[in-house]
This record gives structure tokens, sequence and C-alpha cells, in this order.
């Protein structure tokens, strides 16, 4: 009997070791931000060769200085307007397209449905490695080189494959009755859209909006292909690439600017995952 | 069914509907008409410049001018006798197949520490989503400072454990260059996997999971056994999605290395982008890129066949 706890216990203990191994993996980058945003550059740059000083803490106390020196040094604020405005575009867009677009795939295009919403799914894995090319010669055609227009352009051809298809799951969900009913009742089938079905896909839209958001605020290859003037870049384009003077970098603002962007992102992101994953799984889980 | 004076009842009130059937009603035109937006922003934004892609991989297009001169397969056999395209083929290969690896034994076991229960258990599993959620650039800019040659913390923890006696130049050497870029590509693939595999695991039946523990399968057993062939179509995704983001990734080689040192680190998308944007080669980038077309295809046709799997199964 004892026996047994004791391997129960030894059981609970690789348990909680193999929980906080995968934390501390996990979250150790975001911790390293978290430090240098803050820590005073004597704190910093301090050679790893020293093995006195412990770079895991603060050994002096932490500063704003970085964040001062991100907000009203540098054109982190000018990013933060770009991508807001990108953004907001490129949401606007692949709602007015998605939407209409599941729904038809959903209950309007038959058996063709299925077939077309897989297609314009797969078109999600066609990635920007393989269309930045032919996309610097159409840009340059449109004369959009250095213009946020031409990431509202290009943006939406990975946010619309992904986002119709999960409006399609979500439209699937709305009771048919419900829509039926309406219909019985007098409603033309645009009516019933607009006042049966679309307010229940709210909650889709929502997910739309998030995931066409942070899918934004996540593309590098386009923007870097397409921008190179600092004032237009975008925040996932500006950090990385142009808060080097020289060669050197700055790396509390630099880290300052990953933390404060990429938290808020994260936490969003994966509050609305579950559905990102009921879509891309689709088919491998039956529910 | 055929009684007369019912039917006219039924048939009587129908006029002021059929006044309202308008376009709004039809729905052959309707459903067409609002999937056409998608499909010709589908049509025109990625397949046409698919079609471009290819046209231009046999092309000496430059980015400078506008001409189109067709070179037929010059820019495929000059890469096929490059080096460096060869070495930039391997490494897409060997980054993809070590992290995929690396990702689904890390993955199948969070899952597993995931599905049990424990006190913040919710906790753990959204820190654990956090690589997954950040945006990519900005978390690999956090590890080139990780990784930095002289300030690199995994150094000082090496020094101070004893159990580095020289010193590790991170971006300086081909070999830990790439120890670097696949342990990047690891911590942003693992919680993508983790979570898909956890969901599948939610799915398997739980009398199922109970016979095999009341019939005396041990662990391994009940791992490799019950779960692990159960979990197959789940794992498939999430083992196709982790190809497809590895092999065709940018960002992470890019802001790690820059296919450096001395190019030994370029995978097929950052030699494309220095030929062809950099190096203002469009036509050599183009055909560089292409050679990802095999990975995509097998993913889309295993896609498809998961598609229809769940289509008879339903």
């Amino acid at each position: 009997m004892t026996g047994r706890a004791v391997l129960r216990g030894a059981k609970r203990v690789a348990l909680y070791t193999a929980a906080a191994v995968f934390t501390v993996f996990a979250v150790f980058p975001f911790y390293w931000m978290f430090l240098t945003a803050f820590k005073q550059n004597r704190d910093l740059y301090v050679g790893a060769t020293n093995l006195q000083h412990v770079p895991w803490i603060f050994n002096d106390p932490p500063t704003l200085d970085h964040v001062r020196l991100l907000f009203f040094g540098t054109p982190y604020l000018v990013w933060v307007k770009n991508t807001a405005l990108v953004g907001l575009a490129v949401v606007a867009i692949t709602l007015g397209v998605a939407v209409p677009a599941g729904y038809s795939l959903a209950r309007l295009a038959g058996r063709w449905g299925e077939r077309l919403g897989i297609g314009i799914f797969l078109t999600y894995l066609v990635p920007p490695t393989l269309l930045f090319i032919p996309f610097a010669r159409v840009i340059s055609l449109l004369g959009l080189q250095n213009k946020l227009g031409a990431l509202v352009l290009v943006y939406p051809t990975f946010t619309i494959p992904f986002c119709t298809w999960l409006m399609m799951g979500f439209f699937r969900s709305v009771p048919r009755d419900l829509e039926e009913q309406a219909m019985i009742d007098g409603y033309s089938r645009l009516a019933v859209i607009g006042k049966v079905v679309l307010p229940l896909a709210v909650p889709g839209m929502l997910t739309v909006v998030i995931f066409a958001f942070t899918l934004v605020l996540q593309e590098f290859v386009y923007a870097l292909t397409f921008i190179s003037q600092v004032e237009r870049m975008t925040l996932s384009l500006g950090v990385p690439v142009a808060l080097v003077r020289g060669d050197v970098f700055y790396w509390g603002s630099l880290m300052a600017a990953c933390l404060i962007t990429s938290v808020p992102i994260a936490v969003v992101y994966s509050s609305f995952i579950d559905r990102f994953i009921a879509g891309l799984t689709a088919g491998a889980i039956k529910g | 069914m055929s009684s007369g004076p019912q039917a006219q009842v039924t048939l009587a009130p129908p006029a002021p509907v059929f006044a309202r059937r308008t376009l709004a009603d039809r729905e052959s035109v309707l459903g067409p008409l609002m999937l056409a937006p998608a499909l010709v922003y589908v049509i025109l934004l990625v397949g046409v410049p698919f079609v471009l892609a290819i046209l231009l991989s046999f092309s000496s297009a430059t980015a400078g001018s506008l001409d189109f001169n067709w070179v037929g397969l010059r820019n495929f056999t000059r890469l096929l006798s490059d080096p460096q395209f060869h070495r930039s083929l391997g490494n897409t290969l060997r980054f993809m197949l070590v992290s995929q690896v690396l990702v689904m034994v890390l993955a199948v076991t969070a899952a597993h520490v995931l599905d049990a229960a424990f006190v913040g258990k919710r906790l753990v599993r959204s820190l654990l989503l956090l690589p997954w959620a950040a945006p990519v650039a900005l978390a690999s800019m956090a590890w080139v400072w990780i990784f930095d040659s002289t300030f690199s913390v995994v150094n000082w923890t090496l020094k101070v454990l004893g159990l580095l006696p020289g010193w590790l130049y991170w971006f300086g050497e081909p070999g830990l260059a790439t120890v670097a870029i696949i342990t990047v590509h690891v911590w942003r693939m693992f919680p993508f996997a983790t979570v898909i595999v956890l969901a599948g695991m939610s799915a398997i039946p739980q009398d199922i999971r109970e016979a095999a523990v009341v019939d005396g399968a041990g662990f391994f057993r009940r791992l490799f056994h019950v779960n692990l062939p159960m979990l197959l179509p789940v794992v498939t995704v999430a083992v196709l999605f982790g190809v497809v983001f590895t092999a065709t990734d940018f960002s992470v080689v890019w802001l790690l290395t820059r296919g450096g040192p001395y190019n030994s680190t370029h995978v097929l998308a950052t030699l494309a982008f220095q030929r062809g944007i950099l190096g203002a080669n469009l036509g050599e980038g183009a055909a560089v890129a292409l050679f990802l077309l095999p990975v995509l295809l097998v993913a889309a046709v295993v896609m498809l066949r998961l598609a229809r799997r769940a289509e008879v199964g339903t």
C-alpha cells in the first residue's frame, strides 16, 4: 500500500516537473524581453563571461528609459498607426468578402459548396514564400511600392481563405429550421440572413476580426518585400528591421517593443485559439 | 393531400409572397453572387500570381525593368549545378524534418501532461500557447538577443553549470546556427501541435480509454496501442501544418542568420529572397521558390483525403 502511494507521489512529481519544464521553455523568451526592456544599461550589457553577474534577475533597480526612448525617440508610434490602418482595412475587406462567401458555401451552393470550400481553404496553403516574387512585380506595375495600399491589397489573400472556411463552419452550425421557419413566415432569404443568421453569427464574425487582425500583425515577408521606407513600415517589420542604428542594436527598446506588441496579441489570440484549431482540424476530429 | 378545398385554402394567400419574390429570394442567383467576391479575390490575387510565379521562373525578368524574356529551363539548370542551392534545399528539408520530429515528441508528451488533472492546468495551457500566438518576427528578435555572441544568457548559464569549457558563437558557426534555428522552430510550433493533439485526445471516447485501463494496459501500451492510433488523423493535421509552416518559413532564418554564416543556413525561402529581391533576379528567385511546390502538393493531397474522410464519415 505504501509502495503504491510512493508510486503515485512519484507520478505527481513527474507530472508537475513536466508541466514546469514545458512552461519555462515556452515563456522564457517573454521573460527575457521583460528583463531586457526594464534593465539599466550597466546591468544589461555585462558580458556573459562575467560569472559573478547573474543575468536572470534585476541587479540594479529597473528603469523606464528604454520604453521612453521607444515611444519618443523612435518611429514606434508611427508603426502602431500604420499597423492599425492596414489592420482595419484588411479586417473590413475580409468581413465583407468572407461572411457572404461562407454563407453561400454553407447554404446556397449545394453539393458544390463543400468542394469549393475545400478549394478556397487549400489556397491558404499557398504560402507568401511562393508568391512574394510575382507580387513584387505586380506591386511595382501598380506603382504601390512603399505604400500601405500594397499590404491592404495583398493581406486578404491569406485572411479571406481562412476566414471563409471559418464562417462556413459557423453558418453550418446555425439550425436550418430557424431559417426555414422565418422563410415560411414570409421573409425573403436575404431578410432571413440579415435578421436571423447574422445575429447568431456574431461570435463567428468576432473570431474573423481577431484572426484577420492578428494575421496582419504577424506578417513579415510581404512587408519586407514591398516596404523599405521606415515611416511606412508596420510593427512586425519596423521593430526587427529599423530599430537598429548602423550595427548597434538598442536591445532595451527593441525588447520593450517586442514585449508591448506581442503580449496583448498573444493573450487575445490564445483566447480564440480553440476556434482556430477547430477550423484547421475539421475533418480529422469527429465531434 | 388530394382533397380539393384544402389545396385551394393553401393556394389562395401566396399572391403577395410571389410579389416579393425578387432577387432577394432567388437562391440560384444569390448563392453565386455572395460567393463571387471571394472567388474573384482568390483567383486574381492567389491564382494569377501563382501562375505568374511559374512563368517568371522560365524568364530572365529582373526587378528593375518590366520586360519578360522567355529563357526556358535555364534558371533551373543553373540552379541544379549551384552548390548554394543544394545547400538550401538540404537545409529546408533538414530543418523541417528535425524540428517536426522534436515537435511531435514534445507535443504528444505535453498533451498527455495537459490531459491529466493538476492544479494550475488552465494557466499552464494558456502560457504554453504564447509562442504560437506572438508575432514570429518579434519573437525571433528575442532569440537573436538570447543567442547574442557576447551577452548570451545560454552561454552564461552553461558556464555557471560547468558544462561549457570554451565559448559558443551561435550565429558564427554553421552547426550552432542550425541548432539555434531549429530551437526557434520547435519553440514556435510545439504549442500549436500540442493544442491540436489535445483536441484529438478529448475526442477519443472515454469508454475506450477506460476499457484499456480496466484490461490492465500500462501507460506505454495505452499510448502506442490506443491513444496514438486513434490520434493518427489529428496528428496528421498537426504534422501537415507544421511541415508547411516550417518548410515555407522565411522570418526565423532571415532574422536569426540572414542565411549566414557563409551562406550555410539559407533555406529555399531566404535564398529566393536574396536572389529574387535583393539580387533583383526575379526569374531565378521564382525558380528557387518553386522547389517548395512538391511539399505543398503533398500537403494539399493529404488535406483533401482527410476532408473526404470527413465527408464520408458524417
